[in-house]
């Protein structure tokens, strides 16, 4: 069976989309999934993935900037 | 892969911890409300090289732990209904009601299948045109809008035998009735990032307003975690709770409009039975009443006896941070993952589940 923790979202990148449907790749398994509550998504997007639609449009800017302060917090020591 | 490994990176932890250290000079209890946060801690570690001031404790926040006996029942009775096909994620399968589970259910014959999306209920629908389809919603804020779109997705398609059970439940009206409970003392909150995600940040403003809580909206990984403590702790130093967003990659602060438009178009709130937490006003989510024919209330009345509770079981408590997993008598002896007496010792995110795996 598998372990499908309820608030558990994956990353995945958006190879295309028709419709509402994008096909997206997660850790190189290919999978559909529907776009309708991220109607802004565009193919190369990051979409977090949960119970098959895409929710949220991973934003790399900020991912970018989250690293940042990590690395900051290392250069104090 | 992206987006996941860099926030498993061990040398990056080890400034953000020892900032903690260098901060944390009086005792600290923070809660973490999402069932996924629970497994990460556990997982990696993370309470081992907090300082021992810091105490985490889980909270109200595995959704298949918070649905209550009466609502797991309805499920079960669902399966029953002659010639029904019953759709559910993975991890309702086991958990017990009164006197059954939905995987005994399906020993015994009923058709009872678990999916990934709402949408493999609709398809199941689609393809069982004489059968009927009942959807078993369970979840919080994250999966409450794929649901909704797949119950808009069966009305354009003019579907007549796809149903859903809404056992949808929201967040933040159940933490402000565990503050009300007043049982537990915290200083601070690691808020759900895919929830958040949702729902944004301004729902929670209260927990800081009303209740001087510090909080953090967190991403799931051990560095976003880390991250998310020592926010946590300047913030309690400062003597300035907020809310502030550690997860920005995956929350905007307003959440996601289209995703709430769903939800309100679907769903209205009511009052509904939490497991530990009672029954709590307007944080639950029932169909609106334009779309009742797809309400799985309302297309099968169920004459149920009162639930009954397992005897000894202590998830409400374990719900409610006031025990530890370890500290119920049944827990690893009665109760294993193999042969679970309460949901949490059944859901992979349940705090049980997590302490039996991987420690307390």
């Amino acid at each position: 069976m598998q372990k499908i923790s309820m608030c558990v979202a994956i990353p995945a990148k958006i190879k295309s989309i028709e419709g509402t449907i994008a096909e997206v790749e997660v850790g190189g398994i290919t999978r559909q999934v529907s776009v309708q509550l991220t109607p802004e998504a565009r193919k190369d997007d990051y979409v977090l993935v949960h119970a098959g639609f895409a929710i949220h449009i991973l934003d790399e800017q900020e991912a970018l900037e989250t690293m940042k302060l990590f690395e900051e917090l290392g250069a104090l020591d | 892969m992206k987006f996941i490994d860099e926030y498993r990176d061990g040398e990056k932890a080890k400034p953000i911890i020892d900032e903690i250290h260098r901060l944390a000079d009086r005792p600290l209890r923070l809660m973490e409300v999402c069932g996924t946060h629970t497994v990460s801690i556990a997982r990696y570690g993370l309470r081992q090289v907090l300082p021992e001031m810091i105490d985490l404790v889980s909270g109200p926040g595995c959704p298949v732990c918070v649905t209550s006996n009466g609502d797991l029942d309805r499920a079960v009775s669902m399966a029953r209904i002659p010639g029904a096909i019953v759709a559910t994620f993975g991890d309702m399968m086991r958990v017990p009601g009164s006197d059954s589970t939905l995987a005994r259910e399906r020993a015994a014959g009923r058709d009872v299948r678990v999916v990934y999306s709402p949408l493999d209920g609709l398809k199941m629908a689609e393809e069982n045109p004489e059968r009927k389809t009942i959807f078993l919603g369970v979840g919080f804020e994250t999966t409450a809008p794929t649901v909704g779109a797949t119950v808009l997705e069966a009305q354009n398609r003019g579907l007549k035998n796809f149903f859903v059970l809404s056992a949808h439940k929201t967040v933040p009206g159940a933490l402000r009735a565990l503050l009300n409970l007043g049982e537990i003392k915290l200083d601070g909150f690691i808020l759900p990032g895919h929830v958040s995600a949702i729902i944004g940040s301004r729902p929670y403003e209260f927990l800081a307003e009303e209740f001087g809580m510090a909080c953090v909206i967190s991403g799931f990984e051990p560095l976003d975690i880390l991250q998310s403590v020592l926010m946590l702790a300047r913030q309690v130093k400062n003597q300035k709770p907020r809310v502030e967003i550690q997860y920005k990659r995956g929350v905007h602060p307003v959440g996601n409009p289209r995703a709430l438009e769903v939800m309100v178009q679907v769903f209205e709130p009511v009052d509904v039975e939490w497991r530990g937490l009672g029954r709590i006003a307007g944080t639950g989510l029932a169909l609106r009443r334009e779309l009742s024919g797809f309400d799985a209330c309302r297309a099968f009345d169920l004459d149920l006896p009162p639930a009954k509770e397992a005897r000894g079981c202590r998830c409400g408590d374990v719900l409610r941070g006031l025990i530890r997993p370890a500290e119920c008598t049944l827990f690893a002896g009665v109760c294993t993952p193999r042969n679970p007496v309460g949901p949490c010792m059944v859901s992979f995110e349940g705090s049980c589940a997590a302490a039996h795996k991987y420690g307390s």
